[in-house]
């Protein structure tokens, strides 16, 4: 299958992309390895692609005494690499590791997972089990997990595009665990869980994934529900506790 | 002569193909760009089952879309088995009046790009009235089924039956089990899809048609039947192809359609296949039931085995194989490396509204392997001895070789017991046992599998003359010729596509003549410069083409030696051709100085010499064409994850008899890609349908397949009993690692599962499969 034609036009910069993405049937393209393949299959047929992973500011990470922000375009692979400050317990380079294969991590974009919102994602598990907050190009703020909202689908108003990522540090004594239930590794969970113990933030947080909607965060005192995703939160917690 | 010491029989050379591939300077299909060349898009069914109202195309688009109302003077496929009792198909390329199962092709579009082929075929509204689809092979064996083809009566291609007298070994066996398995059906899945460009050469008048195929004679001769062209009118080239497994050892419907547009148009067209068409249009094979039991003395020697088959073959009979190797495979092998006094199997293969099957690595195998292995487990388990005391009690013994089994499989040498012995040490039973039972309520479960199995390869004429299929092996040929610079040429009617024969076939040629393998070219897969072959499938080349180049070179000795001697003014049969020269008691001249004189130097020749010169077509056959059998012993061991269902493997070992190996090297890479292949059968690929016939998995995410991650490292260890009736020992080894992997694998996890209770019956062994058995 190939794509359907489609014009492509290459923004310099943010407020050029802006501008393309208020044509009708535009559609944003980061790393492509969703939209890729959503595009040869015909299952979108957008009449302009913006591609946006070349603008520099969407590659820049900043970070202060209590966060970092991660430019939307930074590649999984780059965060696995260790391209990104730590946030604490190299927790974030640890889960982009097990993203997908190395091909795809090469190009897949830590803003483009979050936008393309498959509740199989780690970003979204992971991210809401942090308490991440996503950056727009309206300057707005969006709190995960509020930003996704079902399978597929996000807060984002049409034109509006991700442009980072902003993650806490972890307090001191914080542990955490990710389980994901695969096929084999790389391949999209059936379940998968995140836990964060982080007591200096009074945080107590898992978070389901991998639902068949916007991820599950249970704060608090939870108790694993039944079936899979039990076991891997079980996991999850016993990875936290250890 | 001292440069090309070690390249011979036996030795690990490294494949001179490889450099090449790993430069990524192959050219397979894919690579081909001509002048004018217009891509192909296929518009195909969404149904399995309908009748065809009717196919718009608008008018605009004439004479760049079409459809069967267009191709009037093109013969469906047809591939018949002359087996008494064979329903016959018709596979039409483009479908006419129905269509048998979704992706059946239905129109055909041309464009530039394929992307733009693929608009054109958006364009075109197909009008489908849709019929109950039959989808499961043992409803379709119902009476009242809906009928795939209507003026069959029923859905059954062919029924087969072994009869044996069994009424007293079921009377007084004193174990008897009983289990129903199912395997699934699996998309074979070579890393190149399959791809054709065909052009009409008006000079020659002439199709080239250049395509991914294992088998090219055949392709030519099926492409010249359906287009009713003299098979002189056609040229099949199969250029670098990218794995093949049995999935390039068929006649396609694209193929055909693809050289009538490039006769019809004037211009060269492409096709090549996506990973969707692939999935689910394309790529079927393996899909078994069983039920099946198993006989035993309460010494647990075994009586005999009894089984009901059946296979489901799919919508059409494929070229050249037919509809029927697969279950004809079944009951002429379900009886293993053991003896046993009864048999008994009836066979059914059986149309679906699923895509055809094909015969991939191992052919039926892989089922039938899964299928007898459980019985043996279970038969031990009864009796409470481990799984190899029972095997060892029933496999044929070394001294009874060359033995004929109940279903008169000719074995031609091995020892058996021996080979599982071997890899019962290597796995270490006693330790495993031990950490079994220390696991015991971690929630993690080991378990201890293993499975022994043979592989009849390279059978001939004798074996294939009775099914009366388009295509029976005969006499393998080669020809074998010198270059004027003293190079040596092979040239062969097989296909290589993986196997390393560019490197095999070289060592053959340099074992008898000692042309350094830098100076020998393999050259094959072109009907139009090798002789005819039925191809590379059934593990047949290492013996058949090997034998048929050493016959050649030998042929070629003879002719080098008369011109050698004449220069060592010696006689003929005083001197030995050997070592890349040609040699009498007291000196000796180069081959290239023997082929510069044929040559460059024909006033040098003696008087009389033949006119044949050096260049010679020798045909060959084994001694015996009943096959050579190869066989080997999986054993591992396995973790499972009660509460995931996982499968973990921890341990893997197999021993291999390949007779004498021409590159232990390539043999070994066999056996690690063959394993790979079956440890996807057994835990992994699996296309399954829903009851309208949709195929549910389209991509690679759905349809999985193993890798690197689910390779766990194997120990393979090798003896070497040579066959007595190949050209060196050798046999053939290329489907046994995808072989024994579906048994040893399910047999270690129902031992992992047996404290619970718990057996799974069905392949792939799935986390779901697990968690169902034992009641999650």
């Amino acid at each position: 299958m190939k794509a359907a034609a489609f014009d492509l036009a290459r923004p310099a910069d943010l407020a050029e992309a802006t501008a393309l993405l208020a044509q009708p049937d535009s559609r944003v393209l980061a790393g492509g390895q969703s939209l890729g393949p959503m595009l040869n299959f015909r299952l979108v047929r957008p009449s302009l692609l913006v591609p946006i992973a070349g603008i520099a500011t969407l590659t820049e990470v900043r970070e202060t005494a209590t966060d970092i922000t991660i430019g939307a375009c930074v590649t999984h692979a780059a965060i696995a690499d260790g391209g990104v400050p730590d946030i604490g317990l190299n927790v974030l380079a640890r889960v982009a590791e097990g993203i997908a294969y190395r091909a795809v991590r090469n190009r897949g974009t830590i803003g483009g997972s979050l936008c393309h919102a498959d509740p199989a994602a780690d970003w979204l598990t992971m991210l809401t089990a942090l308490g991440a907050e996503v950056l727009t190009s309206f300057s707005r703020t969006l709190k995960l997990p509020g930003f996704v909202r079902a399978a597929f689908q996000t807060a984002l108003q049409p034109g509006e595009i991700v442009v980072a990522v902003r993650v806490q540090k972890l307090g001191a004594g914080a542990r955490w665990g990710y389980v994901k239930a695969c096929r084999k590794p790389g391949e999209f969970a059936h379940a998968m869980a995140a836990v964060l113990l982080d007591p200096a933030r009074g945080i107590r947080r898992a978070v389901l994934g991998a639902t068949g909607g916007a991820p599950t965060v249970l704060d608090g005192n939870f108790g694993p529900p039944p079936g899979l995703p039990g076991v891997v939160l079980r996991r999850a917690l016993t990875e936290a506790e250890s | 002569m001292q440069d090309t010491v070690g390249q011979g029989i036996g030795q690990r050379v490294l494949r001179k193909e490889d450099d090449r591939y790993l430069r990524g300077r192959g050219e397979f299909v894919a690579d081909i760009r001509l002048p004018g060349m217009m891509e192909l898009a296929f518009v195909r069914s969404p149904l399995a089952h309908a009748r065809i109202r009717a196919i718009h195309v608008p008018p605009h688009l004439a004479g760049r879309v079409f459809t069967a109302a267009d191709l009037t003077d093109v013969r469906p496929i047809a591939a018949y088995s002359a087996l008494p009792g064979f329903k016959r198909s018709e596979q039409p390329v483009l479908a006419r009046e129905k269509v048998r199962h979704v992706g059946e092709a239905l129109a055909v579009c041309v464009a530039r790009t394929r992307a733009q082929a693929e608009d054109l075929a958006e364009q075109v509204e197909v009008d489908l009235e849709e019929l109950p689809a039959v989808v499961d092979m043992l409803a379709a064996r119902e009476p009242g089924a809906t009928l795939v083809h209507e003026h069959w009566g029923d859905n059954v291609f062919l029924e087969t039956v072994v009869e044996g007298d069994l009424d007293d070994i079921r009377k007084n066996a004193a174990v008897t089990v009983h289990r129903r398995l199912r395997t699934a059906r699996q998309c074979m899945s070579p890393l190149e899809g399959r791809g054709v460009v065909a052009v009409w050469d008006r000079r020659l008048e002439q199709l080239l048609l250049t395509t991914s195929t294992q088998m090219p004679h055949i392709v030519r001769a099926g492409m010249a039947e359906c287009l009713e062209l003299d098979q002189g009118r056609v040229r099949v080239v199969a250029p670098d192809v990218g794995g093949g497994f049995g999935y390039k050892g068929i006649l396609l419907p694209e193929e055909v359609v693809a050289g009538w547009l490039a006769r019809k148009l004037g211009h060269p067209v492409r096709w090549i296949e996506d990973r969707r068409e692939q999935l689910t249009g394309n790529a079927d094979c393996r899909e078994h039931f069983y039920d099946i039991f198993a006989y035993a003395d309460a010494e647990g020697n075994l009586l005999a085995v009894e089984a009901d088959a059946t296979v489901d073959a799919g919508a059409y009979s494929i070229y050249p194989f037919s509809a029927c190797l697969e279950a004809a495979q079944i009951a002429s092998i379900l009886p293993g490396p053991y003896t046993m006094q009864g048999y008994r199997c009836r066979t059914w293969s059986v149309a679906t509204n699923k895509p055809p099957i094909l015969p991939y690595r191992g052919v039926a195998r892989a089922g039938v392997c899964f299928a007898l292995e459980t019985m043996l487990d279970a038969i031990a388990n009864r009796l409470g001895v481990e799984p190899h005391e029972i095997r060892l009690r029933n496999l044929v013994p070394a001294d009874a070789m060359p033995f004929d089994n109940i279903t008169k499989k000719h074995f031609d040498s091995g020892d058996y017991p021996e080979c599982l012995r071997r890899a019962v040490a290597a796995i270490d039973v006693p330790a495993v046992r031990a950490r079994q039972a220390a696991q015991v309520g971690t929630g993690k479960l080991l378990g201890l599998g293993m499975a022994i199995f043979c592989e009849q390869a390279a059978h001939g004429t004798s074996v294939y003359a009775g099914w009366g299929i388009p295509m029976v092996p005969g006499f393998e040929q080669a020809v074998a010729r010198l270059t004027p610079d003293g190079g040596l040429e092979l040239r062969v009617g097989i296909q290589s596509h993986g196997q390393g024969l560019e490197t095999t076939l070289a060592q053959v040629g340099h074992e008898i003549l000692g042309v350094p393998l830098e100076k020998i070219m393999v050259v094959h897969g072109d009907t139009a410069i090798t002789p005819y072959s039925t191809g590379t499938w059934g593990s047949r080349c290492a013996v058949m083409a090997g034998g048929a180049v050493a016959t050649a070179c030998r042929d070629l000795a003879a002719r080098i030696a008369v011109i050698g001697a004449h220069l060592l003014q010696a006689t003929p049969d005083s001197v030995r051709v050997g070592g890349n020269r040609v040699a009498s008691a007291t000196a000796s001249v180069g081959i290239a100085d023997v082929a510069h004189t044929w040559y460059r130097r024909p006033q040098d020749l003696p008087e009389g010499v033949s006119g044949s010169g050096l260049e010679v077509t020798s045909g060959y056959k084994p001694v015996r064409d009943s096959g050579t059998f190869s066989y080997a012993a999986h054993a591992c061991v396995v973790e499972v994850d009660t509460e995931l269902g996982a499968v973990k493997i921890l341990d893997y070992v197999i021993v291999e008899d390949g007779g004498v190996l021409l590159n232990p090297m390539i043999v070994d890479g066999q056996v690690e890609g063959g394993t790979a292949q079956g440890i996807g059968t057994a835990l992994l690929e699996e296309m399954p349908f829903d009851w309208h016939g949709q195929p549910l998995a389209s991509t690679l995410a759905e349809y999985s397949l193993p890798g690197a991650t689910e390779m766990p490292r194997l120990r393979i260890l090798h003896m070497e009993t040579p066959s007595p009736y190949s050209a060196f020992g050798q046999k053939g080894i290329g489907e046994g690692g995808a072989i024994g992997p579906p048994a040893a694998i399910a047999n270690a996890v129902n031992d992992a599962l047996r404290p619970l209770g718990a057996v799974v019956t069905q392949l792939p062994i799935t986390p779901a499969r697990v968690l169902a058995a034992i009641g999650r």
